[in-house]
């Protein structure tokens, strides 16, 4: 605290109260709505306070109550094939990242800079600009429709390598002198030193690279048709896409909201480890 | 790094690298060179036989008048996305900085829509200001302004602006908030104890302080802005009313998988990777400085 003044604290703390208020708003509404019978919502206005058809809607948008009106899709599935891509992205990442990190860092052999930079420049490639050749090559393999062509693409990272060098270049000398002195080589010396030593940067790579995995969105709707394989996120525009009839607001927003719930949960449960990852991923 | 003692041996730092180099080869390398190759290429009109053409993809599309106005409305959107979503984080963050109590309860109460996709994001706001049922399309009536996205264009480019923005606030909230906490309290209380007010404290102090925070997330913004919302586009307004939402992005996706015209959406696949390039440059070159500084 520099100085006391009430009344700019005051105007500090409604300022943010107003800030919260608005950033939490789409979410209230979209719960109001969620809990609403589908007259209630497509007669005019949407309610602000809560309906009673809570766990109906939410039954019903997950398939296990039925009545006269259904989502096209299946969530249950939705959302297990979005948890299957974003673990497979998660985990592939940081596995493939740290090995290559690893090489890089504690070896010394040719072409050792050059592979340095050919993963580095992926950085500069990301899936939104080379969209129809990331596509043939994956038809040309024979992975549409199926979950490696959902994860596999995805998990070359520049960022993660990035960070697990920086990371293992901090690690003291005296330890590897020590390690090679009582007879480990380089994969004991992975596993029982260098591995404990990378537990919070990988909590915290994890958080963001979930995050990251979970939200895809262009690379599933690309490469996906059939059914088995959508991705939540990428069907909530197919559930609004229902040509000239009415919207099932009432079970699209309990969808929406198990959506966003995954990631959000992640977020604000290891918010210390998100901040970590963030602040130390993107830069 | 150099004198690091290391490992020596003739195979295990391939094996460590094959995958990572592998899949980079594969899905990120080949596709890039293959996109500049397709650049070269056009198709006839029914994709029997292709024609190397040198730069006239390009030429044909810098002579494009739609190509030119996904220019313009990816730079109002862009520009639109950093302000709102920069402005409305350092109101934020400066507020949180300075209260005596529950800092930490804000930060939480703001980070999460961070972990929102940006088409999750799209869709809530869509929600809210559809034009029969949206609470706020009818607050808006009330105030005898009448709301529909659906047919104009200025009024979707606002939704998409705010639907992206709102996601953007928490990530430069949190970098905003680091920001300002890393600058000395005694800088402040010197300036407090020579009589500067609040006000004139931020614009003098806090504010030339946090300019590198500033450039960094204002390439960060940039960057979101124009590769990173396609998901919002597509969900919300595929690009419509008549193209006044096709940012770039969007814009090589609608060609490519839906007009089929491969060689011109490779065109605009190597103009975007050299904006990526460039912006990762500047990104990078900054980092450097920051260092030093």
């Amino acid at each position: 605290m520099i100085e006391n003044r009430p009344l700019l604290n005051l105007i500090s703390h409604l300022t943010l109260c107003l800030g919260v208020l608005v950033v939490a708003f789409p979410i209230w509404i979209a719960f109001v709505a969620s809990t609403h019978a589908p007259e209630a919502l497509n007669s005019g206005t949407v309610p602000l306070w809560p309906g009673d058809r809570f766990l109906l809607n939410y039954a019903m948008a997950l398939g296990l109550e039925t009545g006269q009106k259904t989502l096209n899709v299946n969530l249950i599935s939705m959302l297990g094939n979005s948890l299957v891509m974003a673990l497979g992205i998660t985990i592939g990442k940081l596995l493939i990242s740290m090995l290559a990190a690893y090489a890089i860092v504690f070896f010394r052999f040719r072409f050792r800079m050059l592979s340095f930079w050919l993963i580095f420049i992926t950085l500069m490639l990301p899936v939104e600009v080379r969209i129809m050749p990331t596509f043939e090559v994956v038809a040309d393999l024979g992975m549409l429709n199926s979950y490696s062509g959902l994860i596999l693409p995805l998990i070359a990272s520049a960022t993660a390598t990035f960070l697990f060098r920086q990371f293992f270049l901090t690690v003291p000398h005296e330890l590897i002198e020590a390690a090679r002195m009582d007879g480990a080589g380089p994969i004991r010396f992975f596993i029982d030193i260098l591995l404990p030593l990378s537990r919070t940067n990988l909590a915290a790579l994890f958080v963001i690279m979930f995050i990251y995995g979970w939200n895809q969105y262009l690379w599933p709707l690309l490469i996906t048709t059939d059914e088995h394989y959508y991705t939540v996120v990428m069907s909530i525009q197919r559930m609004l896409s229902v040509g000239d009839a009415e919207v099932a607001w009432h079970l699209v927003m309990p969808s929406t909201l198990m959506a966003m719930l995954p990631p959000v949960l992640v977020v604000i449960l290891m918010q210390r480890l998100f901040i970590k990852g963030l602040v130390e991923t993107e830069k | 790094m150099q004198s690091q003692p290391v490992f020596n041996h003739r195979w295990l730092p391939w094996l460590l690298l094959l995958p990572q180099l592998a899949i980079t080869l594969v899905f990120f390398l080949w596709p890039a060179a293959q996109a500049v190759w397709q650049s070269f290429l056009m198709e006839d009109a029914f994709g029997l036989s292709t024609e190397f053409v040198w730069f006239e993809n390009f030429s044909v599309l810098l002579q494009d008048e739609i190509y030119h106005r996904s220019f313009t409305t990816t730079f109002i959107f862009s520009i639109g996305v950093t302000a709102l979503s920069m402005g409305g984080a350092l109101l934020l963050a400066v507020m949180a900085d300075q209260v005596i109590r529950g800092a930490r309860v804000y930060r939480t109460l703001l980070v999460w829509p961070y972990a929102v996709a940006p088409a999750v994001a799209g869709v809530l706001w869509m929600f809210m200001f559809n034009p029969s049922i949206g609470i706020l399309s009818y607050l808006l009536e009330q105030l005898g302004y009448d709301w529909n996205h659906f047919l104009n264009g200025d009024q979707a480019m606002l939704l998409v602006i705010i639907a992206a923005a709102w996601k953007q606030i928490s990530y430069n909230f949190l970098f905003f908030l680091a920001g300002l906490q890393a600058i000395p309290r005694s800088l402040i209380e010197a300036a407090a104890l020579d009589g500067a007010g609040p006000m004139k404290r931020f614009w003098t102090i806090l504010f030339p302080l946090l300019s590198p925070t500033s450039f960094f997330l204002l390439v960060i913004n940039v960057v979101y802005a124009f590769f990173d919302t396609f998901g919002i586009i597509h969900a919300v307004t595929q690009g419509g009313p008549g193209g006044s939402t096709s940012i770039l992005v969007y814009k090589v996706f609608d060609d490519g998988f839906n007009g089929l015209d491969l060689g011109s959406s490779a065109a605009q696949s190597v103009i975007l990777m050299a904006i990526v390039g460039a912006l990762t440059v500047v990104q990078f070159r900054y980092i450097e400085r920051k260092v030093q500084y």
